[in-house]
């Protein structure tokens, strides 16, 4: 067990996070954030198998107060929709960008699990861990996040991705 | 409808995140395959989960910004691009003779390429498209190429596939980074659909020899030449891929 170890994690660290944030030099911090505090607390985790789901606590631990925190400040209640041509990905096609502004209204919960699950491919109870949620309650908010985000993109987001039936 | 075991919500969603038993999933699948309404769920997660894939997974492929790199006292660790320049060259020097690399790919090449990117999202979009997987059908074939030719301002051909069991659909327009950009569409006889995606190259391309990028479980067979630049999207395996990006080559180079 060393940094290599913990080296090997970032980049779907940085996957995670910026899909989550959408903001890559926030997402960059929430990384170097993770990390330090990984690098604190490392040894006391002794395990490698679960190493992975132990860096998306921290993760998410971090993310959370930092939300609290920013609710506090604006206290607006809802999470902003930033501009999604400042993300330089694949921006010309609508159908990309209305995916990302939909993940993007989903609840930062729904968000957290849709990707864990779909993206990260952790499992429900990791992800149930990560989040200090009940397995069943992961999965009852998977399947409620998965129904709006498609109501999203066939209702309020853009034509290109209304299905034709 | 015969009766059918009782699936639950929860365990479509397992379908789809690959949760379920070796057992419980084969009778999901065939309960699927009775039931269109559930099978229409599990298609739309399933798109979900790609989609999210194929905006997210080029991050894993990046290179850290210096302050994580710098965060960490070991180096982390880095694919070898030496070798995949070795590869490069060779294929360069290869020339004309049509020598291409086959089995010998081992490294999965990662260059940042953003009409890669538009190509696997394109692929994404419209091969999963039921109803207007194209703009203008097969039928039309000489019109298609014709229209795209001169979108695009320079000649385009559709390379023959039949060999390899895939039948032209159409092709259709699509915004490029700086222009036009083109996507043509095959498709095999049980349903399986590949792209070639074409855009103008603009400054930001270099010319290329054939290079391969993987995109959730999606091969991305690319190469740019002079003018153009040339993503084979499909999910076949890389050996048949770049036995079809040669195909390709020749179509549109002589």
């Amino acid at each position: 067990m060393n940094y290599h170890t913990l080296a090997e994690h970032i980049p779907s660290l940085r996957r995670y996070a910026i899909a989550l944030l959408h903001d890559r030099n926030r997402a960059d911090d929430l990384v170097q954030d993770t990390l330090e505090r990984a690098m604190k607390k490392f040894s006391l985790f002794v395990t490698n198998s679960d190493l992975r789901a132990w860096l998306f606590t921290i993760m998410h631990n971090i993310f959370i107060n930092q939300i609290s925190r920013r609710r506090e400040v604006m206290d607006t209640g809802d999470t902003a929709v930033q501009d999604p041509s400042a993300y330089n990905m694949a921006e010309e096609l609508i159908v990309a960008r209305d995916f990302i502004i939909a993940l993007q209204q989903l609840t930062d919960e729904q968000r957290s699990i849709i990707l864990l699950i779909g993206l990260e491919q952790l499992s429900y109870e990791e992800t149930a861990r990560v989040l200090k949620l009940p397995v069943g309650t992961v999965m009852s908010r998977l399947a409620r996040a998965r129904e709006r985000l498609h109501a999203l993109l066939n209702g309020e987001a853009g034509p290109q991705l209304r299905r034709v039936k | 409808m015969s009766k059918s075991p009782i699936i639950k919500d929860e365990e479509l969603h397992a379908y789809v995140d690959g949760r379920l038993s070796p057992q419980r999933n084969a009778e999901v699948k065939a309960y699927l395959a009775a039931n269109p309404e559930a099978a229409e769920k599990v298609r739309v997660y399933q798109q979900q989960n790609q989609m999210m894939h194929t905006l997210f997974d080029r991050v894993l492929h990046e290179p850290l910004p210096a302050k994580l790199e710098n965060m960490l006292p070991a180096p982390v660790p880095r694919r070898s691009y030496r070798a995949v320049a070795m590869i490069a060259l060779s294929l360069m020097t290869g020339g004309m003779s049509g020598y291409l690399l086959r089995g010998e790919v081992t490294h999965t090449i990662m260059v940042a390429e953003p009409f890669t990117g538009r190509a696997a999202v394109a692929h994404a979009v419209y091969a999963a498209e039921i109803l207007h997987p194209v703009e203008v059908g097969a039928e039309n074939e000489a019109h298609l190429v014709q229209w795209l030719s001169k979108r695009l301002g320079h000649q385009l051909r559709t390379p023959d596939f039949t060999s390899f069991g895939y039948q032209l659909v159409g092709g259709r327009l699509l915004p490029g980074d700086k222009g036009a950009a083109a996507q043509f569409m095959y498709q095999t006889g049980d349903g399986a659909r590949l792209t070639l995606y074409v855009s103008v190259k603009d400054s930001g391309m270099e010319q290329t020899a054939f290079r391969v990028q993987e995109e959730n479980g999606q091969q991305v067979l690319y190469w740019v030449d002079d003018n153009l630049g040339f993503a084979l999207v499909g999910e076949k395996g890389r050996n048949q891929m770049l036995d079809m990006a040669r195909v390709a080559y020749q179509a549109m180079s002589f």
